[in-house]
């Protein structure tokens, strides 16, 4: 399969998926928090570095990234982008913190965030795999809190040699812009054409 | 005073007017930066990648400012098209930052290190000389360089300016 160039059909696939992926995590997340989450329609976009880096806000906004590999049938990256109004919301909401202090993060509260991250992570992992049967894994969560440019050019360096555009399955949560939170699916090249057979499209 | 000029990831730029070349939140990805202190001439080049594989895949051609092995020749032979002069060309060079710790022991994640010795060897294999370097560590950068003086500023996400 070529990269970027799909079928209509192929892309409503790529976009369920990334549905029932974001569903399921924004369900998670909403009963951690106690509190209702709305998503978004997935988005399925090739889409180029540099624009994403936009969408967040531009190059040097303060962002938290948390990034896992998928291993095993298929391959690939999620991250998840929160910004650091909504990643403040989680901790005081789970640490019963009146006010975080987002530049002076303290190890309790990355750790929450960690968490987070690989709960909402496993959460829209095992949906695929349910819905697929594919046997797949997750890495441990990896965090960092930095400019959303450098945390966005990991990726784009893991995937690279694939080209300046890459195809990402692209949910939100919460339609308030403040809490917006972006996950993200990059699968490599010949994942895309074992998720497409498995699913029985050509 | 004049408007920035912004590079992106996988770009470069130069500029002989006076004003400021400038490259926001470098992470793993490495900033280079040349100066010729004669003609006042500044070159940025924002690279991705270590090495070009040059033989390709014949199918598409090599895009060579996101390699630091391809992208450093280049910003030099359009520096030395606008006048400047390879013998009066300093490097300072920025980034390659490790951003995932979790992720230190793959290929990626290494990735940081990888660049800036590519960016070191390819800058030895055209006789130019690194004056200063902020590389390594875990954090990202936004570079702003002056054109006229060749000073760079690093900036990072929790506020600290200083010059290289």
């Amino acid at each position: 399969m070529e990269y970027g160039k799909f079928t209509e059909l192929q892309m409503d696939v790529l976009r369920e998926i990334g549905n029932i992926g974001s569903g399921n995590a924004a369900t998670a997340l909403s009963s951690m928090l106690q509190q209702p989450i709305n998503i978004s329609i997935p988005q399925v976009n090739m889409i180029k570095y540099n624009d994403l880096v936009e969408k967040l806000g531009g190059p040097e906004t303060l962002i938290v990234g948390i990034l896992l590999d998928v291993t095993g049938e298929l391959e690939g990256t999620i991250m998840f982008l929160m910004k650091k109004e909504f990643t403040a919301q989680i901790i005081s909401t789970l640490l019963f913190k009146e006010e975080v202090e987002f530049e002076a993060l303290t190890e309790m509260d990355l750790s929450v965030i960690q968490e987070i991250g690989n709960i909402l992570s496993a959460s829209y992992v095992n949906s695929i795999a349910g819905l697929t049967g594919l046997r797949l894994d997750l890495s441990v969560p990896s965090l960092c809190v930095d400019m959303a440019g450098s945390i966005v050019s990991f990726p784009a360096i893991k995937y690279g040699e694939i080209g300046d555009n890459v195809l990402m399955i692209e949910g939100s949560f919460d339609d308030n812009s403040i809490l917006e939170t972006k996950i993200m699916l990059i699968l490599e090249n010949n994942s895309l054409d074992v998720l497409m057979t498995r699913l029985g499209v050509q | 005073m004049e408007k920035d000029i912004v590079i992106g990831i996988s770009d470069m730029k130069l500029s002989q007017k006076p004003g400021r070349l400038v490259t926001y939140a470098l992470g793993s990805c490495v900033g280079i930066c040349i100066h010729d202190n004669k003609r006042k001439i500044s070159g940025l080049s924002h690279i991705l990648l270590p090495e070009a594989n040059l033989a390709g895949d014949g199918k598409k051609p090599i895009e060579i400012m996101k390699y630091a092995n391809t992208a450093i020749p280049e910003l030099i032979k359009r520096m030395e098209q606008l006048g400047a002069s390879r013998l009066n060309m300093k490097a300072k060079i920025v980034g390659g930052a490790q951003m995932f710790q979790s992720m230190n022991n793959s290929m990626t994640g290494q990735i940081g290190q990888r660049n800036v010795q590519a960016v070191k060897e390819a800058l030895r294999k055209e006789k130019i000389a690194i004056i200063a370097e902020d590389t390594g560590a875990n954090y990202g950068r936004t570079v702003f360089m002056d054109v006229e003086t060749g000073t760079v500023s690093v900036k990072t996400a929790f506020g600290k300016v200083k010059d290289i």
